[in-house]
C-alpha cells in the first residue's frame, strides 16, 4: 500500500513537472494560436480580440496556474484551433483509435516475437538463428513511414487488400475499423518485433551459462523444462521492461504511422495541436503521455515482484 | 534501473514528438481561369470526396480569413452578390442593385423565395445583421467598418447600405455570408443559403455538406453529397487519390500529374487553371542592402523565372512582375511581366554600381511545410549564386513564420504566395508605407499618394489605370521579385465532369455533376 501511495506521488509530480517544462517551452517559441489561426488575411483589431477570447494575454504564470486549476478538476479547456471543441472531446474521439491500434500491434510483437526470440536462442549460431537473425536486421533498419509506404503500395494501390484512407470510426463499425488498422499495426509492430526478438535472444543466451541452470539440469530436468521454466523467468525481466517501453510509445500515439495511413489518432492531433500552437490540446496530450509512461512503468514493477521474488525482498 | 527507464522512456516520447513537429498544416492558396472541365452529360445524383491538405480554421463564415476554408464554405454561403468564374459580381440573394454615382449609396432588392437551409426565408433582417456582424468582428479600426456608414431597411425587400465616403469596390466586399440572425450557434450550427448544407464536422478530418434541395438556382446543385476530406500529408492524400478513395485533389505538383497519366485507365482527368497568388520572394526593403533599388533591381535580373516555372510547373504557371494577378483583367498592367528578363551579367553590372561588386550575404525565409516555396528558393539560391550573391535557405515552421516573418518582418527576404479578393485595392494596398501588413517594408511617397487616388476613383477605367500605375511602381522599384501566378493541376475523376476555377477563392461543388454513363 505504501509502495502504490509512493509511486501515485512519482506520478503527481512527474506530471507537473511536465506540464511545466511544455508550458515554458511553448511561450518561448515564436507564434501563437491567435496568428496561427488567422493567418495573413486578419485585421489587427481581429487578432487582438482573438488573443483576448484565447487568455492569450495574460501573463504566463497566471495562464500556468488556471490551466492547472482547470485541470485538477478533469476540465481541460476548449481547443484553440477549433472554436467551441473541448479538449475532451477531441481526445476522446482520437483515442480508441489509438488504443485499438496500439492493442493490435502489442498482440503482434508478442505472439511473434517472444517465440522467435527464444527459437533463436536455442538455435543459437545454427542456420534458424542465422535467418531470424537477418530478417530482423533488416525490419530493424526500415524506417517505420518507409515500411508504412510500401505496405500501403503494394496492399493497398497494387494487390487491393486494404483501401488507402478509407478508415471508419471504431464506434461506427467495430470490425472493419479494426481491418484498416492490421497494415498500419503491421508497420508499427515489426521494426519493434526485430528488437524484442534480438532482446529476449541475448538475455536468454547469457542465463545459460549460469549457475542455476547448471544446477537445474543436474537435478535431472529436460532441456525444455530449464529453457521454459528456469531460464525464461530470468531471461524476461529486461525484456519486460523494454516491451513496457513499447507499449508507452505505441499508446502515445505512433505519429509517423498514423500520417502515412492517414489514421487520425492521438499521434497526428499532437502534430496538428503543435503547429496550430494549440496550447490546450498539446498540454492535455503530454499529461496523457507522461501518465501512459508513468503508469506503465508501475506496472512492470509489479510484474517484476510476480516474476522474480527477490526484487520485493530489496 | 527503474528511474532511469522512466526517464529514458520520457526521453526517447519527447525527442519523437520533437522530431515529428515539423510536420504540420497547410494554409493559403486557391484557383483561377474559366477553366472547365466537361463532356458526358450531366446526371442528378451521386456523392464524391474532395481531398485538402489543409485544415478548416471555422465554419463560422465571418470569421473566416484564410483562402483554404473560404474555397469550403462558398459551398454553404452566399452573400447579396456573388464571384463568377470570370471574376464579376453577381447578384446572388439580392436580385438586382444599384450604385449612386458617387459610390456611397447601394440598393439592393432581395430576391424573392431565397430560403435558408433551415427552411426559414431570407429577410432585409437577416442582411442587416450579417454585414453588421461582419463590421463588429472586422474589428472599428478595419478598412470595412470605417467605410460602412449604416445599413437601413426600408421595406421588407430593400436594403440600402450607405458610406461614409464613395467607395466603388466595396461591392465585392458584400460577398460576405449572408446568415440568418436567429441562429444563436454560426459556428457549431451553420446555416446559410448556398447550394449545400451542412451534414457533419469532424475537426481534423472532414466535413460533409449535403444537397440543398430548395436552391434559389434550379438545376444546380447536381451531386447529393460532398465529403471534404483534411489529410495533412500530401503523399498520404495522393495515395488515397490513386486508390480512389479521393475524387478530386488540387495543387498537384508535376511528378503527381506524370504519375497520375502514367496509370493505366485514364482513371482521372488533369484540368489546368491557376492558383490566383502572387508568388514572390519578398523583399525587406528596409534591410540594407535590399534598401537599395540597385540591389533590389539586380536580384529582379538575376533571377530566371520562366527556369523556376519550368522545373516546378511544367512552364504551365503566368509569369507576372508585380502585384497583381493576370485573371484579374481589369486591372492587371501585362507590360510590368516584361520589364525584367533574366541578364545576370546586368543584375552584376547593377550590383557593382551598388558597391556590392563582391556580393553579399542573403538569408531567404522559408515555411517549410510548403514544398513549393521550399524547392523555389533552392532554385534561387543557385542562380543568385552566379551573380556573386551567397543566399542560403532558413526554413521556418509556419507559426514561426506568421510571427517572426509577416508580424514582426524580422527578416531579409522571403519565398510565399499571397491570395486576393476580387477587390484590386486588397492587393496593392499592403504597398502602403502605413499598411499594417506591409510585409515588404515599402516606402515610397508616389506609391502613396497615387494609392490614395486610385481608392477614391469611382470611376472605373479611371480606377484602372491608377492601380496599373501603381503596378509600374512596384515594378520599376523592384519592391520584390515577383515570379508567377502558378499552375494550378487539379485531378478529377474520369466519371466526374464540371470542375470550374475561379480567380477568387472558391472550389465550386455546385457545377460538379457525375458523368451519365456512355
Amino acid at each position: 500500500m505504501k509502495y502504490i501511495i509512493k509511486k501515485f506521488i512519482t506520478l503527481i509530480i512527474t506530471l507537473l513537472f511536465i506540464s511545466l517544462i511544455t508550458f515554458t517551452a511553448f511561450s518561448v517559441i515564436p507564434g501563437d494560436a491567435a496568428t496561427a489561426k488567422l493567418g495573413t488575411n486578419a485585421t489587427p483589431e481581429q487578432a487582438q480580440q482573438l488573443r483576448e477570447e484565447m487568455g492569450l494575454d495574460d501573463p504566463i504564470p497566471v495562464r500556468y496556474v488556471n490551466w492547472l486549476a482547470g485541470a485538477l478538476h478533469g476540465d481541460f479547456g476548449d481547443s484553440y484551433q477549433y472554436s467551441g471543441v473541448t479538449v475532451a472531446a477531441l481526445m476522446a474521439g482520437r483515442l480508441p483509435v489509438t488504443a485499438l491500434l496500439a492493442l493490435m500491434s502489442l498482440v503482434m510483437i508478442l505472439v511473434i516475437s517472444v517465440p522467435l526470440g527464444i527459437l533463436s536462442a536455442r538455435f543459437a549460431g545454427r542456420w534458424l538463428d542465422t535467418v531470424i537473425n537477418q530478417l530482423s536486421q533488416i525490419t530493424m533498419a526500415v524506417p517505420a513511414f518507409f515500411l508504412g509506404i510500401v505496405l500501403t503500395y503494394i496492399f493497398g494501390l497494387i494487390l487491393h487488400w486494404f483501401q488507402p484512407g478509407a478508415f471508419v470510426e471504431p464506434g461506427e463499425d467495430f470490425w472493419g475499423c479494426a481491418g484498416f488498422l492490421v497494415f498500419p499495426a503491421i508497420a508499427v509492430a515489426l521494426p519493434k518485433i526485430a528488437m524484442v526478438i534480438k532482446f529476449l535472444r541475448n538475455s536468454v543466451l547469457s542465463e545459460m551459462p549460469k549457475d542455476y541452470v547448471r544446477t537445474a539440469y543436474s537435478k535431472g530436468n529436460k532441456e525444455h523444462r530449464v529453457l521454459y521454466v528456469h531460464i525464461l523467468r530470468n531471461a524476461l525481466i529486461p525484456v519486460i521492461t523494454f516491451i513496457a517501453m513499447v507499449i508507452a510509445e505505441i499508446m502515445a500515439g505512433s505519429i509517423i504511422v498514423e500520417q502515412v495511413f492517414g489514421i487520425p489518432g492521438i499521434g497526428r492531433l499532437l502534430i496538428t495541436s503543435i503547429s496550430a500552437r494549440d496550447y490546450p490540446v498539446v498540454q492535455a496530450i503530454v499529461t496523457y503521455i507522461t501518465a501512459i509512461v508513468v503508469i506503465v512503468n508501475f506496472i512492470v514493477d509489479v510484474l517484476y515482484q510476480l516474476v522474480d521474488p527477490r526484487v520485493k525482498a530489496q | 534501473m527503474k528511474k532511469r527507464s522512466i526517464l529514458f522512456s520520457l526521453l526517447v516520447l519527447l525527442v519523437s514528438v520533437a522530431l515529428c513537429g515539423c510536420g504540420g498544416d497547410k494554409k493559403t492558396e486557391t484557383s483561377s481561369e474559366s477553366n472547365t472541365s466537361s463532356e458526358g452529360t450531366p446526371t442528378s445524383g451521386g456523392s464524391i470526396v474532395f481531398g485538402m491538405t489543409q485544415d478548416l480554421v471555422s465554419l463560422d463564415p465571418h470569421q473566416i480569413t484564410d483562402a483554404g476554408t473560404r474555397s469550403v464554405v462558398f459551398n454553404m454561403y452566399e452573400g447579396l452578390v456573388k464571384p463568377t468564374s470570370t471574376g464579376d459580381l453577381e447578384p446572388a440573394i439580392a436580385s438586382d442593385y444599384t450604385i449612386s454615382e458617387d459610390a456611397t449609396t447601394y440598393t439592393f432588392t432581395l430576391r424573392d423565395g431565397v430560403t435558408f437551409h433551415d427552411g426559414s426565408a431570407v429577410t432585409a433582417e437577416d442582411v442587416k445583421y450579417s454585414i453588421e456582424r461582419y463590421a463588429e468582428i472586422q474589428g472599428e479600426s478595419s478598412a470595412f467598418s470605417s467605410l460602412l456608414d449604416n445599413v437601413s431597411i426600408p421595406d421588407d425587400k430593400t436594403v440600402v447600405i450607405t458610406l461614409k465616403e464613395g467607395y466603388s469596390e466595396f461591392l465585392s466586399d458584400l460577398t460576405l455570408a449572408v446568415i440568418p440572425a436567429a441562429n444563436e450557434d454560426p459556428e457549431g450550427n451553420p446555416v446559410g443559403t448556398g447550394p449545400f448544407k451542412f451534414e457533419a464536422y469532424t475537426p481534423g478530418q472532414e466535413l460533409v455538406l449535403t444537397k440543398n434541395e430548395s436552391y434559389w438556382q434550379s438545376g444546380t446543385p447536381y451531386l447529393d453529397q460532398v465529403t471534404f476530406k483534411i489529410i495533412a500529408d500530401t503523399d498520404t492524400a495522393f495515395t488515397q487519390l490513386q486508390a480512389g478513395t479521393i475524387d478530386i485533389m488540387n495543387y498537384l505538383t508535376t511528378v503527381q500529374v506524370q504519375t497520375l497519366q502514367q496509370m493505366s485507365g485514364g482513371q482521372f482527368d488533369i484540368v489546368e487553371g491557376n492558383m490566383n497568388l502572387v508568388h514572390a520572394m519578398f523583399l525587406n526593403n528596409a534591410y540594407e542592402p535590399l534598401s537599395d533599388v540597385r540591389v533590389r533591381q539586380a536580384l529582379c535580373y538575376g533571377i530566371d523565372r520562366n527556369a523556376i516555372n519550368q522545373f516546378l510547373f511544367d512552364g504551365k504557371s503566368t509569369i507576372i512582375g508585380s502585384h497583381m494577378i493576370p485573371s484579374l483583367e481589369t486591372w492587371y498592367e501585362p507590360s510590368t511581366a516584361e520589364m525584367y528578363t533574366y541578364d545576370p551579367n546586368k543584375a552584376k553590372e547593377l550590383l557593382a554600381e551598388a558597391g556590392y561588386g563582391d556580393g553579399f550575404d542573403l538569408e531567404i525565409s522559408v515555411p517549410s511545410s510548403y514544398s513549393q516555396h521550399v524547392d523555389t528558393a533552392q532554385i534561387i539560391v543557385d542562380q543568385l549564386s552566379q551573380i556573386g550573391i551567397r543566399a542560403t535557405i532558413k526554413k521556418v515552421e509556419w507559426s514561426s513564420w506568421l510571427e517572426d516573418v509577416y508580424t514582426n518582418r524580422n527578416y531579409q527576404a522571403t519565398v510565399i504566395g499571397f491570395d486576393g479578393t476580387l477587390a484590386p485595392s486588397d492587393w496593392l494596398k499592403k504597398y502602403a508605407s502605413d499598411a499594417s501588413n506591409n510585409i515588404a517594408n515599402y516606402d515610397n511617397a508616389d506609391y502613396d499618394s497615387i494609392l490614395k487616388q486610385a481608392l477614391a476613383a469611382v470611376d472605373t477605367e479611371e480606377k484602372a489605370a491608377l492601380y496599373k500605375e501603381l503596378q509600374i511602381n512596384l515594378a520599376e522599384n523592384a519592391a520584390s521579385v515577383y515570379i508567377e501566378d502558378p499552375a494550378d493541376f487539379v485531378a478529377v475523376n474520369a466519371k466526374l465532369g464540371g470542375y470550374t476555377f475561379y480567380p477568387t477563392a472558391a472550389w465550386d461543388m455546385s457545377q460538379i455533376y457525375v458523368k451519365a454513363e456512355q
